[in-house]
C-alpha cells in the first residue's frame, strides 16, 4: 500500500476538515472511516430507527452487534451497554460523523468559556482549567467554518457573544410558532433571545437548496440535503482535489510506531475484515472524543506500554459532555405548528455571571418533537396508559412548548473513560469503558438552568409546567462528548499542545472535540470544526514538504 | 367505528361501556384483514396480548392499539431488535394467562371489557416489569414509524393532527417500504 502523507482516522465534524484542509495544500491523505457513507434514503422517517431516538436501533451506526461498551456504576459493579443504549454514550459511526443526523446548532463558544478556571475558580474535586487558546485566538477560525460549512442564524439580538468580524453568511429561517411565543415572554423578563445559529441552509448555499421545514430533522439525515455537515461540504472538496482517498468501513486498530518513537501509520481492519498497514508521515486521530481515546490506549508498544500520549496517564480522563435540565410548558393553546427544524429561539443571558454558579449554559426551545417522545412527557397527573393517556396524547402534543439547555459541565479527573481489556468488540479490541459521575457542582448549575425555563415558560402563558432535572449516576458524554484529550502547555496535565499535536510523538495529532478543555454551554460542533481549522492550518504550515518537523 | 359517537372526550367508564357494544364489530372488521398468523406468538398468545395492549390503548374515536397493528410490530420485533424480550413475553404472558383464569376463570381475551381493565391493572401491580415492557412497545407500535407494522396508515400522527406526509410534494421516500427498495 502506498505511503501517504497523512492518514486520517474519522471523517466526521474534524475529520472531514482536516481532509480538506491537508489536500487542498496538496498533502497526500488517507481518510478512514469506520462507517459506511449513508443518505437520507437509509433512515426514512423513521421515529423508532434514526439517531436520537434508537429504539430500534441507530440508523448511523455502530451497529449494536458486535460494538459493546462497559460503565461502570457508582458502586463499582460493570454493565455491558450496546450502541442503542444510553449509557453507551453514543455518536453516529459514518461519513460526516454526527453532523449528517445532527440538529445543527453551530455555536460559538463566549470568551469566558476558554478561560473558565480564571473566571471561576476551579470547585472542589474538579479538573476546570483554562484552555490554552483563547476566543480572539479561534476567533477566525469559527468565521472560516461559518462560511465554508454554512451557518444561517443571527447573533444580533444578545450582548453576550464576543466580537465577530462578519455576520452570519445566511439569515435565519423564518421564525416558527414557539418563537413568536417566547420571544416577548422573554424580553418581558428582560432576558436577550435571538436566532440559533444553524449548520442548514435558510436559502440556496454552496449549491444546495433550502430547508424544507419537514418534521424529520434532528436524528436524520436531511432529505433534500439543506442540512450541511462534513459530508455535503468539506469531504467532497478533499475528494475533489484527487490528493485524498477515503476508505469506509475501515476500522483504525492501533498506531504504528517505530524504536525511535515516531509514528509510522495505523494498522486497520478493511471492510473484508482483513488487517491493513496505511503507513504515512503523519497521523491524524479525529474519531470523537472516546473512539480517539480509545485508539490511544489501544496503541500500546514497548515505548509507550500506557498506550501513545499517555505517559502522564491523562488519555480518557476529563470526560465531559453536556448536562441537559430544562422545563415543559403545557398551554391551552395550540403553541406548536410541526415545523422543522423546531429549535428556533435561543438566550445566553445565563451562560455566565451569576454569583455562586461555576457557569451556566443557554437555554433553547427544543427540535422538532415526534410523537412518541411526547408518551411520557405528558403532565404529571396524566394516567401512563388508557384511554386518560390517549386522550392527553391529543390534548397536548400541539399543546406543549420544551426548553432546555446544555449546562457547561465541571470536568473530573475521575469522571474518565479507560479501555476494558476483558471486553472485545466484533475485531477483538478492547472496548471502552467509562467510569465516574458529573460533578456534584453541575448538577446544583442544572437545577438552576430548569427553573429558568420553567419561568420562561410560565411568562409564555404555561398553565402547568414540570421539571426535567435528572442525575444520571454516570458520567456524561453522549453526542456532544468532549475532554478526553486535553489541550494544555503541561504535558504532566494535558495531552496535546495548542496545535492538537500530541506532546509525547511530534508526529501525531488528535483533532477533535477530545481536546477541548472545557465544553461551552453550547452545542459543540462549530468550536470542533473551528478547532480542526486551526490545527490544520498550523499542520499546514510547519509541512516541510518531504515530512513534518515541529 | 361505534364508539365515534361518543365525541372526542370519553371517560374511561364511558369508554368501557362502549367497548363491550363495539367489540363484535370490530372482530368481524378485523379479521377481514388481519393475518392471525405470528412470527413469534403463539395464537393463544396473541390473544392475551391483544388484550393487554388494548387497555393500553383502547379504540375511541381513533384505533385501538391492536387495530392499529402493534401485535403486529410486538411480533415482528421480537423475531428482529428485542429478540432479547422473548422470554419475558412468553413468562408474562403465561402468568397474565394464569391471573386471568385464577380470578376470573376466564381466559383475559374473552373477558368482559370491564374485567379486562382490572385484570391488566393487577398485571401492573403484580408484574409490573412485564407490564412496562409491554407498555412501551405498545406506544412504539402505535406513535413509531409505521414502517414496523403498527401505526397503520400513519393512523396516530392523523390523530394528533400532524400533516402527512410533512411537506406535500416534497417527501422522495415512502413510509412503510424498507430501505434500499
Amino acid at each position: 500500500m502506498k505511503r501517504v502523507n497523512a492518514v486520517i482516522v474519522g471523517a466526521g465534524a474534524a475529520g472531514g476538515i482536516v481532509a480538506k484542509e491537508l489536500a487542498t495544500a496538496g498533502l497526500n491523505v488517507v481518510l478512514l472511516e469506520r462507517g459506511k457513507w449513508y443518505t437520507a434514503n437509509d433512515c426514512r422517517k423513521d421515529d423508532l430507527r434514526n439517531q436520537r431516538t434508537t429504539v430500534l436501533g441507530n440508523a448511523f451506526g455502530p451497529e449494536d452487534e458486535g460494538n459493546p461498551r462497559v460503565w461502570v456504576d457508582l458502586q463499582g459493579a460493570p454493565h455491558i451497554a450496546l450502541p442503542s443504549e444510553g449509557a453507551y454514550q453514543n455518536n453516529a459511526a459514518c461519513v460526516g460523523g454526527g453532523t449528517l443526523s445532527y440538529g445543527a446548532q453551530a455555536w460559538r463558544y463566549m470568551p469566558q468559556d476558554f478561560r473558565m478556571r480564571s473566571t471561576y475558580g476551579a470547585p472542589q474535586g474538579s479538573s476546570l482549567e483554562d484552555w490554552p487558546i483563547s476566543y480572539d485566538d479561534l476567533e477566525p477560525f469559527y468565521e472560516k467554518a461559518e462560511y465554508e460549512i454554512g451557518i444561517s442564524g443571527d447573533y444580533s439580538g444578545t450582548p453576550f457573544h464576543g466580537l465577530r468580524r462578519r455576520a452570519l453568511p445566511m439569515a435565519p429561517l423564518p421564525p416558527n410558532r414557539e418563537f413568536g411565543i417566547l420571544e416577548p415572554a422573554a424580553r418581558r423578563l428582560g432576558l436577550h433571545p435571538f436566532h440559533i445559529p444553524m449548520a442548514r441552509n435558510s436559502v440556496p448555499y454552496n449549491g444546495r437548496g433550502p430547508c424544507m421545514r419537514c418534521r424529520w430533522c434532528v436524528g436524520f439525515a436531511c432529505e433534500v440535503d439543506a442540512k450541511n455537515g462534513s459530508q455535503n461540504t468539506v469531504i467532497p472538496i478533499a475528494l475533489n482535489t484527487g490528493n485524498c482517498e477515503l476508505r469506509t468501513e475501515c476500522m483504525a486498530k492501533e498506531i504504528l510506531t517505530d524504536d525511535r518513537g515516531r509514528a509510522r501509520g495505523v494498522s486497520y481492519f478493511d471492510s473484508t475484515g482483513h488487517l491493513q498497514e496505511q503507513l504515512a508521515d503523519i497521523v491524524v486521530v479525529s474519531g470523537c472524543a472516546t473512539e480517539s481515546a480509545r485508539l490511544l490506549l489501544n496503541s500500546k508498544s514497548r515505548l509507550f506500554p500506557a498506550g501513545l500520549g499517555n505517559r502522564s496517564d491523562q488519555v480518557g480522563r476529563n470526560l465531559q459532555g453536556h448536562h441537559y435540565t430544562g422545563a415543559v410548558g403545557f398551554f391551552d393553546f395550540e403553541t406548536y405548528d410541526d415545523v422543522g427544524p423546531g429549535a428556533s429561539i435561543a438566550i445566553s443571558d445565563y451562560n455566565h455571571g451569576t454569583p455562586g454558579l461555576c457557569g451556566g449554559g443557554m437555554l433553547a426551545n427544543e427540535f422538532i418533537r415526534l410523537p412518541i417522545h411526547m408518551v411520557d412527557r405528558l403532565p404529571a397527573n396524566t394516567p401512563r396508559w388508557g384511554a386518560g393517556h390517549k386522550q392527553a396524547m391529543r390534548d397536548f402534543h400541539k399543546r406543549t412548548i420544551v426548553i432546555m439547555g446544555p449546562t457547561q459541565q465541571i470536568p473530573t479527573a475521575e469522571g474518565r473513560m479507560t479501555v476494558d481489556e476483558s471486553v472485545r468488540d466484533k475485531w477483538g479490541l478492547p472496548v471502552v469503558r467509562f467510569s465516574g459521575n458529573v460533578h456534584p457542582h453541575t448538577f446544583e448549575i442544572g437545577q438552576v438552568q430548569a427553573t429558568r425555563a420553567e419561568a420562561w415558560l410560565k411568562e409564555a402563558g404555561a398553565i402547568s409546567t414540570s421539571l426535567m432535572a435528572g442525575k444520571p449516576q454516570l458520567v456524561s458524554a453522549s453526542q456532544h462528548q468532549a475532554g478526553t484529550c486535553r489541550m494544555g502547555n503541561d504535558p504532566k496535565v494535558s495531552v496535546v499542545n495548542r496545535n492538537c499535536q500530541i506532546h509525547d510523538v511530534d508526529n501525531v495529532f488528535v483533532i477533535d472535540s477530545s481536546v477541548h478543555v472545557t465544553n461551552g454551554g453550547f452545542n459543540p460542533v462549530l468550536t470542533i470544526m473551528a478547532v480542526a481549522y486551526l490545527a490544520s492550518e498550523a499542520l499546514v504550515r510547519n509541512w516541510k514538504g518531504t515530512g513534518f518537523r515541529s | 367505528m361505534q364508539s365515534s359517537k361518543l365525541g372526542a372526550r370519553v371517560t374511561r367508564r364511558q369508554f368501557v361501556a362502549a367497548g363491550a357494544l363495539g367489540s363484535a364489530a370490530l372482530a368481524i372488521g378485523c379479521a377481514a384483514h388481519e393475518q392471525w398468523s405470528w412470527d413469534f406468538l403463539s395464537n393463544a398468545q396473541a390473544r392475551t396480548l391483544k388484550a393487554i395492549c388494548d387497555q393500553i390503548i383502547p379504540a375511541d374515536d381513533f384505533p385501538s392499539a391492536s387495530q392499529a397493528g402493534v401485535l403486529t410490530y410486538i411480533d415482528r420485533q421480537l423475531t428482529r431488535h428485542y429478540g432479547r424480550y422473548r422470554d419475558a413475553y412468553r413468562q408474562g404472558l403465561e402468568q397474565a394467562h394464569t391471573l386471568s383464569i385464577k380470578r376470573f376463570g376466564r381466559e383475559l381475551d374473552v373477558l368482559t371489557p370491564l374485567q379486562q381493565l382490572q385484570a391488566v391493572s393487577d398485571i401492573e401491580q403484580h408484574d409490573r416489569t412485564f407490564f412496562n415492557l409491554v407498555l412501551v412497545h405498545t406506544m412504539e407500535g402505535y406513535y413509531g414509524s409505521p414502517r414496523h407494522g403498527g401505526n397503520r396508515d400513519g393512523v396516530s400522527w392523523r390523530m394528533l393532527g400532524l400533516a402527512d406526509p410533512p411537506v406535500l410534494g416534497r417527501a422522495q421516500y415512502s413510509l412503510t417500504s424498507e430501505p434500499g427498495t
